[in-house]
């Protein structure tokens, strides 16, 4: 495979206020190679998950997007018409969000929510979508019978697990993962990081990780690219990152999170 | 539990044992024990900081040391004393005047409805009994205290402050009533990363300049690291290994401190996705032998201790 699977140029998304036009990405680029994780971080409101929305035009009024394009393996996904971005979520691009408590229905059992993307991407039959989701649940570790449960049912990390399972069941080109591990402890957090790990590396999507945990992103992205204001002020492979980030701004986000020091040799 | 022997004990947990009955709408009535055989000391001016997963009886230990509600079994003494003797409104109005609470979400923690200045004048007007000139001044003194520009918040409402700013704002309610210890429940957790380590940062200059104590309750041990002079692990409602920072960190001894050490986000190692459920596999493991009986603990180095699973 050659070339990049996403390319953006240029992109710009306002938002219409009270007060006039926002500019809440300015005028950003960057490529996600085939098989990459892309690392996005930076504060609060600096614009990271505006873009991941805007990946796969999720953003809604009055944010808009006013410049710019956004090509996806080929495809030029602001010219797309709905009913084909309606087909393209999720087949191609898909996404998991932070907080898997409010991603998932809670008066719907787990099933049901396979079961209706499934359904409505393919076409399939019910016993089909059943036997895709049991499949999808193996690959993420958690033992098939939990599909007949609600999400209040399953523990934070299981029903992080649930989501990123539903992310693949349609083999998707790229996840775009919004701060998918910020509300777990450390442990169950790993726990999942090496699962994405293992499933990337069998099935070759690429990630659009963002958070703000630089920490947690060296270990994990190819590059990384920060965030500030709207801008990306540094894009660099993720050991640059970590060993000498050039820009003033990355060095302050690495000095604003107390590091665990060992002395002991790991 | 401190290389700092003279400073007096503050607060004492002694066994400390909660059992929750649950009688859930649907199924069973079901016992869960949030907290068992709990043995902790808090000195004067020093951080104490739990560290555990969630579930582990963390947050339950800080409801329990500020009276939320009747243990099960054991006793906190704070000065000596048990706090379950406290009956008097004298008694029960010094010690939450001593022991304050803050809680991880600065947004639900203050009242939408009420300026910075209600929220601070109402705990100097109970507990301190100011009013007119002296309140005033009171207040834009604690507001110096955390580092707020008190003529630009002070009329302010509380959805118009970043949650770093509300955080402070719970510190200087703290600070307002002359707390001695300060039960801290995961405040930075749900702050932007950007501004946590300036909340880390006061809440260390409250101990070391006015020997505030905190109990600080933490699932991160960096933060816990960077605050703490003593740190505990708990799990499944037990403390499994306590003793300085420094120590647990650089000489882990029970399996699920070195798990959760290894989880840490730790830039120099890269991940990769060979071994995709091993870690899962070990933390399983870990999870299902620690929640048995645990040995009487031992003391592995001085003031390190650890309890290891039978």
């Amino acid at each position: 495979m050659t070339g990049n699977l996403v390319e953006v140029r240029g992109l710009q998304v306002d938002f219409l206020t009270a007060k006039g036009l926002f500019t809440a990405v300015k005028g950003v680029d960057f490529d996600i190679g085939h098989g990459e994780v892309m690392g996005l971080a930076g504060e609060s409101g600096s614009g990271k998950s505006t873009i991941a929305f805007s990946l796969m035009r999720l953003h809604r009024p009055p944010a808009l997007i006013s410049k710019g394009s956004i090509i996806i393996d080929g495809e030029d996904v602001l010219a797309m018409p709905m009913h084909k971005l309606t087909k393209w979520r999720w087949s191609k691009v898909s996404m998991v969000f932070q907080s898997a408590m409010n991603s998932l229905n809670p008066v719907l059992t787990v099933f049901e929510q396979f079961r209706d993307v499934i359904v409505r991407h393919t076409g399939g039959t019910r016993d089909q979508a059943r036997a895709r989701a049991e499949e999808l649940l193996e690959l993420v570790g958690i033992p098939v019978h939990r599909l007949d449960d609600y999400p209040h049912q399953l523990s934070g990390g299981m029903r992080q697990r649930i989501v990123l399972a539903m992310s693949l069941a349609l083999d998707p080109k790229l996840i775009v993962m919004d701060e998918p591990t910020t509300a777990l402890d450390v442990v169950v957090q790993r726990e999942i990081l090496q699962e994405i790990m293992a499933l990337k590396q069998r099935f070759g999507f690429s990630i659009l990780f963002i958070t703000h945990d630089l920490a947690l992103m060296g270990q994990f992205a190819d590059r990384i690219a920060v965030m500030l204001e709207g801008s990306l002020v540094e894009v660099a492979p993720a050991a640059e990152i970590v060993s000498n980030p050039q820009h003033a701004y990355t060095r302050r986000l690495w000095s604003s999170m107390p590091i665990l020091s060992r002395s002991r040799v790991a | 539990m401190t290389d700092i022997q003279d400073a007096p004990d503050l607060l004492q947990l002694d066994g400390v044992t909660k059992i929750f009955h649950l009688r859930p709408m649907f199924g069973r009535a079901r016992e869960v024990a949030a907290l068992r055989d709990v043995n902790l000391t808090i000195k004067a001016g020093r951080a104490l900081a739990i560290v555990g997963e969630s579930g582990s009886g963390k947050s339950t230990l800080g409801r329990a040391v500020i009276r939320l509600f009747q243990l099960s079994g054991g006793a906190v003494r704070f000065k000596g004393r048990d706090i379950a003797t406290f009956h008097t409104r004298q008694e029960k109005l010094a010690y939450l005047r001593s022991v304050q609470m803050v809680f991880q979400d600065p947004f639900a923690a203050l009242n939408p409805a009420h300026t910075i200045r209600h929220h601070l004048q109402r705990p100097l007007q109970l507990h301190r009994g100011l009013s007119g000139e002296a309140l005033d001044k009171a207040v834009r003194q604690v507001l110096a205290d955390v580092e707020m520009d008190a003529e630009i918040c002070i009329d302010k409402y509380p959805h118009e402050l970043s949650g770093g700013q509300r955080q402070r704002i719970n510190l200087a309610r703290a600070i307002a009533v002359g707390a001695e210890l300060v039960v801290a429940d995961e405040p930075t957790s749900m702050l932007d990363v950007s501004i946590r380590r300036s909340v880390l940062d006061l809440m260390r200059r409250m101990k070391n300049e006015r020997a505030i104590s905190f109990l600080y309750i933490t699932h991160d041990i960096a933060t816990a690291q960077y605050l703490a002079d003593d740190v505990a692990i708990m799990f499944g409602g037990r403390v499994v290994e306590w003793g300085p920072p420094l120590a647990i960190i650089e000489n882990p001894q029970h399996p699920y401190t070195r798990l959760l050490l290894d989880a840490v986000p730790d830039p120099s190692i890269r991940l990769c996705g060979q071994d995709g459920k091993a870690f899962a596999a070990r933390a399983d493991a870990v999870r299902e032998a620690t929640r048995g009986e645990l040995l009487d603990a031992v003391e592995v180095s001085p003031g390190h201790f650890v309890r290891q699973n039978i």
